[in-house]
């Protein structure tokens, strides 16, 4: 029997300990009417080999394309040591910390990580991690509007530079909570969103303003104004980051004369594989005067009865197992085994490390987006300064080109014609430090071929 | 253990982990840049491999200790689960990638969301949820979105039984409902009258876990169903006990409108010290229209994502992406393994595994929550005599339980049962743990009688002595800073 | 054993409130309730000048396993709020009708202060929910 140790003899023993005839009889409380007996559209088992031929036929089947989408998950390098130490047992099989005495590992670890994300971010405190980024922008919306007392509003600013996915999550959320997310224009010359277009909210009572950096589109926001005008107009601030991004940018709680309220964001670059979009981590950082309003576990040092230091998960009492209906959120776990990976990945790359990635990236975006838009017809939308993503307009339909790159193996970017209309045939690239010249001379090669047959036929760009 | 922080040496560097060659970010104008660089350690790879491997021998874990928690299933996790799920092809995939290069993993989804259709009974599963938490919130945001379409806007409230998890109150709040809480009958069974009394047309729904958190299967489900649906309201089932009754009584035919599943519990996909767990929902064909997005559907021979534009009346998604798909890989592969015969077989061996142990334990003078009734999966002790008459409380039976090698059961949980252990063995545990566990606890409660100093001070042999708790949350240490002349250990 | 002083009114949900004569009373939890509670690590106090209902939720004390809302014993105006507890929770533990007390309320409506119990009623609810 796969996983089960019983021996037909230990059954018996244990029957007769209970004093029950069969295992059958130890469900004799249920209700006969709704016994159930089948699963006749269960398959049968299988073997660890016959899975494996199973899932290795599937895996190749998926094959190891050339990947230029970004878009919220980015193809890093991750150091062997990263999964080889995350993966062993005693990280990989152990649960929530609740008995500290029994889990110090995980609970030093998660301390060192709250330490790393706070010198990145420049925040004061960091919490254990929340589900994915999106999903802790939607907690970061509710923390602001918990901890912003003075405004009853319950209105959000939100702008439509910030990634689609993320503003359709955090409306999914925090709809029901009689909260209001307003949309912010972007400028469609420089991709960010001008801080004038707040000057029509001075003087309205806001509870939050949110602030992208970089934004959906690559591209940098004016961080310093956008949050001192919040501070001036009593606005919470909540700043949406690429952390990997942090080890080159100014980190959001140095923004503006005083830094944001509250940071959150997609940890992914650290250390996670794209793994078709998750287990992801999602961070959450706030300034110390907001920390009884955070969710999520966080992880505290103090000391055990003889005087020596040691860790343990703190401030429980905000949290749904106590707090049930007043809880600051549902939330019951973080993401342990990614932060876990995280925390690896930023200690074996350091500060230098992950600046000479950050680096790397945003060198190798300035190389395609020259590669790409040497091409006759096809142009950079944006011009303002980006991290490692870049908007360009091609002379085509993008779906159609997309879909032949990728009969040719090749993942041409985020097409953004739904989730953007207005910015016409854009297609959103990405390269981070993983992409050579040669790759990219590969993709450049191919779109100028589709692009030169369609300027000659006028037709339509064949598929495939 | 000396943080990483504190070994970090300034020079130092993993040099092989980043890019050999420096460059400049030239193209980054300086308004934006950093002014100086975060303070993270500076230390070598063999430094980093070092600490966090020694940090890890300092936990216990499924694959190195019985781990009997109650209402959170830690059974063995299949290391083939882990390995298939790492293949490259799955690992690299983007998920935005187009549809012809993830045909081999929308078959794996399509084909779990299948399989978790026919354990529970349910029409139509969706995948994304990205845990338990998020599960039950999508749950209760269908039953409102249902509620809504059909202009039943009148209904509030969210009946919740007070033994219910914390989750559950919290996740009715998270989508505008009030909570209103139903008290449990004597036999453990959720209080009929008190439900009929408490519902009406302002009843939206009721969330149940069924076997409860109490360890004992409601045996008036059926009746309980009938009245909930006759007020209007619909059924929530908690996942959090799936593993109790998989392949012998289904949610659906018990009358519930919408579930949710711990593929962490049940499905054996990793706790990895906190998460990520996966809580995929599952509903009955009147919830159908509202289920969040991303889905999988089989299109002849084709896969393909069914999103918001396929579905107007979904209540959307709960990530930026489709959840945590390495863990429903993981789930997947398990699911494959243990095969039809093996759904069944979870839930016999782990009741087994169960009520031997609470034979055993009545048997050797402790106190059943409820000696009369059949344990579950799992099942609730209770230490009153010993805190009344010894002195020493559950939380001392616990600590001390570790000085033996194993893992203390959930303490405190659920709340209406004073001084209780709920001890869930699961199915993967063999006879002889399991008799090294009750031996472990007598021992316990004679020491509790002849030296019950020695309980309370416990534990002894772990790293750490117990934690101050109060000077934790009311000093607050919550991050290392530079500078700061602090040493830990 | 707890204590309860006898010039003091009560209300079911463990706060103790004191007349001061001029329309204002000091309100606290019990040393009952702090007892329960355990060790208090923090104390959230609502703030001056906000406006409550007898009955309503406007504080919060919480231990390290628990976390209790605080309900105004009488309608009016909060015109002073302990705040070295905010600092210093643990007065509520060592002095619960004393230097723990949380926020002083200008009545709107005295008679409301009728409705609350007298020592000995406080005395029964307490005792009844000793297990």
């Amino acid at each position: 029997m796969p996983f089960i140790p019983h021996t037909e003899e230990e059954v018996r023993q244990m029957l007769e300990a209970i004093g029950a005839s069969s295992i059958e009889e130890l469900f004799d409380e249920i209700p006969d009417e709704l016994r159930f007996n089948g699963l006749k559209d269960v398959p049968d088992a299988m073997s660890e080999m016959e899975v494996a031929q199973l899932m290795q036929a599937r895996a190749q089947a998926d094959g190891q394309p050339l990947c230029f989408i970004g878009a919220g998950a980015y193809d890093h390098h991750i150091p062997a040591a990263v999964w080889e130490i995350a993966g062993r047992g005693e990280f990989y099989t152990a649960y929530t910390p609740y008995q500290a005495e029994a889990s110090q590992g995980t609970l030093q670890l998660l301390y060192e990580y709250q330490s790393m994300m706070t010198a990145l971010t420049a925040m004061d405190v960091s919490n254990a991690s929340l589900y994915d980024g999106a999903s802790a922008l939607a907690e970061a919306i509710l923390m602001a509007v918990r901890a912003n007392r003075k405004s009853k509003s319950k209105r959000v600013l939100v702008p439509r530079s910030l990634h689609p996915a993320y503003r359709r999550v955090a409306y999914n959320i925090v709809r029901n909570q009689d909260i209001e997310l307003v949309e912010l224009p972007f400028d469609m010359t420089g991709g960010h969103t001008d801080p004038a277009v707040l000057e029509q909210y001075a003087g309205e009572d806001i509870t939050a303003l949110v602030i992208p950096q970089p934004n959906f589109f690559g591209v940098l926001e004016e961080v310093d104004a956008l949050t001192d005008w919040a501070r001036a107009n009593k606005v919470m601030s909540i700043a949406v980051v690429n952390p990997l991004a942090l080890a080159l940018l100014q980190p959001p709680g140095e923004w503006g004369s005083e830094g944001v309220d509250i940071c959150c964001g997609e940890g992914q670059p650290l250390g996670a594989p794209l793994s078709s979009g998750g287990p992801y981590f999602g961070f959450l950082c706030c300034r110390q005067a907001h920390v009884r309003q955070m969710p999520g576990r966080i992880v505290g040092r103090t000391l055990d009865l003889d005087g020596k230091p040691g860790f343990t998960l703190t401030l429980q009492a905000r949290e749904q197992h106590i707090r049930r209906s007043k809880a600051t959120s549902n939330i019951c776990t973080n993401q342990g085994l990614m932060v876990t990976a995280a925390t690896i990945h930023m200690a074996l790359l350091g500060g230098e490390g992950l600046e000479r990635v950050a680096a790397g990236c945003n060198t190798n975006i300035g190389l395609l987006r020259d590669m790409l838009t040497g091409i006759e017809g096809v142009e950079p939308i944006f011009e303002r300064p980006v991290f490692h993503e870049q908007v360009v307009r091609l002379p085509l339909a993008v779906k159609d080109v997309l879909h032949t790159l990728s009969a040719h193996n090749i993942q041409g970017g985020f097409d953004l014609s739904d989730d953007y209309p207005e910015l016409g045939d854009a297609l959103l690239i990405c390269a981070t430090e993983k992409r050579t010249r040669d790759e990219m001379q590969v993709y450049q090669e191919k779109l100028e071929r589709l692009v030169q047959m369609q300027s000659k036929s006028c037709g339509a760009v064949p598929a495939g | 253990m000396v943080l990483i922080q504190e070994q970090s040496r300034a020079g130092r560097r993993s040099s092989a982990q980043a890019p050999l060659q420096e460059v400049e970010a030239t193209s980054i104008p300086e308004q934006f840049r950093r002014k100086s660089r975060p303070a993270l350690p500076e230390v070598s790879e063999m430094q980093v491999v070092r600490h966090y491997t020694r940090l890890s021998q300092k936990n216990f874990s499924i694959d190195t200790h019985f781990y009997p928690l109650g209402s959170c299933t830690m059974k063995y996790n299949p290391r083939g689960c882990n390995s298939l799920a790492m293949l490259p092809g799955f690992l690299g995939r983007h998920p935005e990638a187009p549809e012809n290069h993830s045909q081999g993993f929308l078959a794996c989804m399509h084909d779990l969301q299948e399989t978790l259709k026919e354990v529970t009974g349910m029409r139509a599963v969706c995948l994304s949820p990205a845990a338990g938490s998020q599960g039950e919130f999508a749950g209760v945001a269908m039953i409102r979105a249902y509620h809504d379409a059909r202009g039943d806007t009148a209904r509030s409230e969210i009946l919740v039984p007070d033994a219910a998890h914390g989750t559950n109150p919290a996740s009715a709040v998270m989508c505008g409902y009030k909570v209103r809480e139903i008290p449990t009958g004597l036999d453990g069974d959720m209080d009929v009258e008190a439900l009929k009394q408490a519902l009406g047309p302002q009843t939206a729904g009721i969330m149940l876990t069924n076997p409860s958190t109490l360890g004992v299967f409601d045996r008036r489900i059926g009746e309980i169903a009938k009245l909930v649906h006759e007020a209007g309201g619909l059924l929530y089932y908690d996942g959090a006990n799936l593993n109790a009754i998989l392949g012998k009584v289904r949610p659906g035919d018990m009358g519930f409108d919408v579930i949710h599943i711990n593929l962490h519990k049940t499905f054996s996909t990793p706790h990895g010290g906190g998460g990520p767990g996966a809580g995929p929902v599952g509903v009955s064909a009147r919830l159908e229209p509202y289920l969040p997005v991303p889905m999988v559907e089989k299109d002849g021979t084709n896969y393909r994502w069914l999103t918001e534009r396929d579905r107007p009346e979904t209540i959307g998604r709960l990530s930026a992406f489709a959840g945590n798909a390495g863990i429903l890989l993981r789930a997947f592969v398990y699911a494959r393994m243990i095969g039809r015969e093996g759904m069944a077989r979870v839930a016999e061996y782990s009741t087994l595994n169960a009520n031997y142990m609470l034979k055993r334990l009545q048997k050797a003078g402790f106190e059943a929550a409820y000696p009369e009734r059949r344990a579950t999966h799992e099942f609730i002790i209770t230490l009153r005599r010993e805190a009344r008459t010894l002195g020493v409380n559950t939380m001392d039976y616990a600590k001390r339980l570790l000085d033996y090698g194993f893992h203390a059961p959930t303490t405190y949980f659920p709340l209406l049962v004073p001084e209780c252990l709920l001890i869930e063995p699961t199915e993967s545990e063999d006879k002889e743990t399991l008799d090294a566990f009750l031996e472990a606890l007598i021992t316990i409660e004679e020491e509790a009688e002849s030296d019950p100093d020695l309980v309370k001070g416990a534990p002894h042999s772990l790293p750490v002595k117990r934690l101050d708790d109060v000077r934790a949350a009311r000093e607050l240490d919550l991050a290392w800073r530079p500078g700061a002349d602090q040493e830990a250990d | 054993m707890s204590d309860f002083p006898t010039e003091l009114k009560y209300a079911k949900t463990h706060e103790w409130a004191r007349d001061e004569g001029d329309g204002t009373i000091t309100v606290g939890i019990t040393d009952h309730a702090q007892d329960q509670l355990g060790d208090l690590v923090f104390v959230d106090l609502p703030e001056e000048g906000d406006s409550v209902e007898a009955g309503e939720d406007c504080a919060v004390v919480e231990s390290v396993k628990a976390a209790s809302d605080i309900y105004s014993p009488a309608s009016g105006e909060i015109i002073a709020v302990n705040s070295v507890l905010g600092e210093s929770p643990e007065l509520v533990n060592e002095s619960a009708f004393g230097d723990g007390w949380l926020f002083k309320v200008k009545m709107s409506n005295p008679a409301e202060l009728d409705n609350l119990l007298d020592a000995n009623g406080y005395q029964e609810v307490a005792a009844s929910e000793e297990h």
